[in-house]
C-alpha cells in the first residue's frame, strides 16, 4: 500500500461499472454527512485558529478572555518578544539538532540491525536479538526514567546529545519491527546476483538494500521526527543546562512570569507550531501513507 | 580478524549457470555454516547502545528498589519495604486509579470518533481529502503546546461564554474542578490521538473489498446490521492495533497533563508518570523505582492480554 486510497470500495466499484442506476445513486454528493464533517472540523480548526489569531493581539486585548475575536487592532510585535523572550534561535537549533539526530540514529541502528537479524534468522543470537531489542515496545520511558537521568548525568549526557540519543532508543523496538517486515520481502536473488559480481555484504546493503528501503526511510524517519520535535518529558528531565532546551520545553517560561501577557505566549506557541504543520501541509502524502504503512506493517 | 573473500567456493562453482533452485539451496546451506563477520558489525552498535541507556539503568534502577538509596549516598537492603508501602500509600493509589481510568475512557472515546470519522470520509461526500487533512493536523502539533492553548480556552474562553450565555455549570474553569479537570485531560488527549487511529482505520476500510458491502446490501442489510455484522469484524484486527498503541501512549500520559493541570487541582489529575517523577526531585528515588517496577509489570501484563487477544483471534493484518 504506497498511499491511502480516499475513495470508498463502492464508489470503486461505481467507477468500474460504466451503467446503471447505482452510478447515478453514488454520484450524489452526501451533503448533510458532508456538513456535519465540516462542523467536526472546527474542532481542529478552532484551536488553530484561536493560536493565530491571539498571537497577533495586543495583551490588552489578548486578557479579555475572548480567544474568538478578531486581532484587532493588529499586532505583530508579539513575536519580537517571544523571539526574545524564548531565546528562539537558540532553542529551535537545539530542537532541530536533536530530531537531526534522532532521526540520522535511528535510520542507522534500525535499518542496520533488522538487515542483519533477517539475514541471519536461522542463527539463535540473530533471533534473540530481535526478541531482545522488540521487548521494549513494553518498556515506556517513565520506567527507566530515574536510573537514566542519573546515567546521563554520570557520563555528561545530561544535554541535548543526551537526549538525542535516548530519542532514538525509544525508536530503535518499533524501527526495527517495521524495517525487519519490509526487508523479508524483499527477494534474495537481488542480492545473490550482486554477490556472484564480487559485491561484499556492506557494497550490498549500501548500494542494493538501502536504496529499495527508501520507502521505509521516509516512515521511519517522519515518526522519529515527529515524537522527538514534539516530545517535552525527555528533554525537561535529562537536560540540566535551561539554556540547552527544546522549543516545546521553553515554552513553560510562559506558565509563571508573563501569566498575562497571552499575546506573546500565543506568539511563541505558533512559532514552535507551525514548522510541523508548514511541513505536514506540503508533505502529508508522506505522513499519511507513513502511519498507514506502520499500523499496516506491524 | 581476517577479511573475508566475498564470493564463496558454493558460489564460484554456480557462476557458469544462471542460479538455479539447485544452486541457491546449495548458497543456503553454506551461509548456515557461518555468519559472515559483517553482520555482526551491522547488529552490535543497535545492541550495545540499546543495552548501555535502557536495560542496564532500567536493571540498576530495579534493585535500587529493594533498597533505601536517595539518588545519592549510602544505602542498604530494605527487601520489599518499598513495595509495602507503595500500597497503602494513597498518594500512588489515587495516581493510578486516575490513570487507569483515563486511559480506559480515552481509550473508548479516540475509537468511536476515529472509527466514526473514518466511516464518514470513506462515503460519498466533498472535499474528503481537505478535510482529512483537517482532520490529521493535531498528529503533528507538540502535545504540551497544545495543552497550552486549550488550557487557555478552558480556563479564559469557556468561562467567558458561558457567562455571557447565563450557562452557570461552566462559569467557572473546568480546570479548577477536581470533578472536571479529568474531563479536559480526556478532551486534550483525544483530540491528539485521533488522528492516528483515523488513520489506521481508513486503511482498514479500504482493505474491505466492495464486494461485500453490495452483497450485504443484495440480502437486506441496512447501515447498521452492516456496520456491526460485516465492517466490525473486519476491522477488529485494526481495533486491536489502535487500542493497544493507545492504551501504551495514555498509560504513560506525562505532556498533556502538565500543559493543563500539573496534576492539580490537588493531585487529582495526578498521573503515574508524575509521581514516579517526582521521585527525582523529592528524594525518595528507591521508593519511586519501587514504584516505577510495578508501573512495568502493569504495562506488561495489559499489553501481553491485548496481544493475546490478538492472537487467539487469529488476526492477519495487511
Amino acid at each position: 500500500m504506497t498511499a491511502l486510497d480516499t475513495r470508498s470500495p463502492a464508489t470503486a466499484a461505481a467507477r468500474t461499472d460504466p451503467t446503471g442506476r447505482r452510478r447515478r445513486r453514488l454520484d450524489r454528493t452526501n451533503w448533510p454527512l458532508t456538513i456535519v464533517l465540516a462542523l467536526a472540523s472546527l474542532t481542529v480548526l478552532v484551536p488553530l485558529y484561536v493560536t493565530v489569531s491571539m498571537a497577533f493581539k495586543t495583551s490588552r486585548q489578548s486578557a479579555d478572555g475572548n480567544a474568538l475575536s478578531l486581532p484587532l487592532p493588529f499586532n505583530p510585535a508579539s513575536f519580537a518578544d517571544a523571539w526574545a523572550l524564548t531565546r528562539f534561535p537558540v532553542s529551535f537549533s537545539v530542537s532541530l539538532g536533536v530530531a537531526a539526530l534522532t532521526v540520522v540514529a535511528t535510520l542507522l541502528l534500525s535499518s542496520f540491525a533488522s538487515y542483519a537479524i533477517v539475514r541471519n534468522w536461522h542463527r539463535r543470537f540473530f533471533r534473540w536479538s530481535f526478541v531482545y531489542l522488540l521487548a521494549a515496545m513494553f518498556l515506556p520511558f517513565p520506567v527507566v526514567a530515574l536510573p537514566q537521568i542519573k546515567l546521563t548525568a554520570m557520563v555528561g549526557l545530561d544535554n541535548p546529545l543526551g537526549v538525542g540519543i535516548l530519542h532514538a532508543m525509544f525508536q530503535l523496538s518499533f524501527s526495527v519491527l517495521l524495517y525487519s517486515a519490509f526487508l523479508r520481502s524483499i527477494p534474495i536473488e537481488l542480492e545473490e546476483s550482486a554477490r556472484i559480481d564480487g559485491a561484499s555484504t556492506w557494497q550490498i546493503f549500501w548500494r542494493i538494500i538501502l536504496p529499495l528501503l527508501a520507502p521505509m526511510n521516509a516512515t521511519v524517519g517522519i515518526f522519529a521526527f515527529l515524537a522527538s520535535w514534539n516530545d517535552f518529558m525527555m528533554p525537561s528531565l535529562i537536560t540540566a543546562d535551561p539554556g540547552l532546551q527544546t522549543l516545546p520545553v521553553v515554552q513553560n517560561i510562559f506558565q509563571s512570569k508573563f501569566g498575562t501577557n497571552y499575546n506573546v505566549a500565543f506568539a511563541s506557541y505558533l512559532m514552535a507550531m507551525a514548522p510541523t504543520v508548514v511541513v505536514y501541509l506540503f508533505a502529508q502524502r508522506w505522513v499519511i501513507s507513513g502511519v498507514t504503512q506502520g499500523a499496516v506493517k506491524s | 580478524m581476517t577479511m573475508q573473500t566475498p564470493l564463496s567456493p558454493e558460489t564460484d562453482t554456480a557462476r557458469p549457470g544462471p542460479a538455479t533452485a539447485a544452486t541457491r539451496v546449495h548458497r543456503r546451506a553454506g551461509s548456515l555454516r557461518r555468519t559472515e563477520w559483517v553482520y555482526y558489525l551491522f547488529l552490535v552498535p543497535a545492541l550495545v547502545l540499546f543495552t548501555a541507556f535502557v536495560v542496564a539503568p532500567a536493571a540498576v534502577g530495579i534493585f535500587y528498589s529493594f533498597t533505601d538509596y536517595l539518588g545519592f549516598g549510602r544505602w542498604q537492603f530494605l527487601g520489599l519495604a518499598n513495595y509495602r508501602a507503595l500500597v497503602s500509600d494513597p498518594a500512588v493509589l489515587g495516581s493510578y486509579g486516575f490513570t487507569l481510568g483515563f486511559a480506559v475512557v480515552t481509550v473508548i472515546v479516540t475509537q468511536v470518533i476515529a472509527l466514526a470519522l473514518a466511516l464518514a470520509l470513506a462515503k460519498r461526500i466533498r472535499f474528503a481529502a481537505g478535510l482529512r487533512s483537517v482532520f490529521v493536523i493535531p498528529m503533528v502539533v507538540s502535545g504540551i503546546i497544545v495543552a497550552y492553548v486549550f488550557n487557555y480556552l478552558f480556563s479564559n474562553t469557556l468561562p467567558a461564554l458561558a457567562t455571557s450565555v447565563g450557562f452557570a455549570p461552566l462559569e467557572q474553569s473546568i480546570l479548577g474542578d477536581p470533578n472536571t479537570a479529568w474531563l479536559a485531560i480526556v478532551i486534550v488527549s483525544a483530540w491528539q490521538t485521533i488522528p492516528g487511529a483515523l488513520l489506521i482505520y481508513t486503511a482498514g476500510l479500504t482493505s474491505i473489498p466492495a464486494d461485500v458491502y453490495e452483497a450485504s446490501a443484495l440480502d437486506g442489510a441496512g447501515p447498521w446490521k452492516q456496520l456491526r455484522s460485516i465492517i466490525l469484524p473486519l476491522l477488529s484486527g485494526f481495533v486491536v492495533i489502535n487500542t493497544v498503541l493507545g492504551v501504551k501512549g495514555y498509560l504513560g500520559a506525562y505532556d498533556v497533563i502538565v500543559g493543563l493541570t500539573n496534576g492539580g487541582p490537588g493531585s487529582a489529575t495526578s498521573s503515574v508518570a508524575m509521581t514516579i517523577f517526582s521521585g527525582f526531585t523529592g528524594g525518595d528515588y528507591a521508593y519511586q523505582m519501587a514504584n516505577a517496577t510495578v508501573f512495568f509489570i502493569i504495562t506488561v501484563v495489559i499489553s501481553v492480554l491485548q496481544l493475546a487477544v490478538t492472537r487467539g483471534r487469529n488476526l492477519r493484518l495487511a
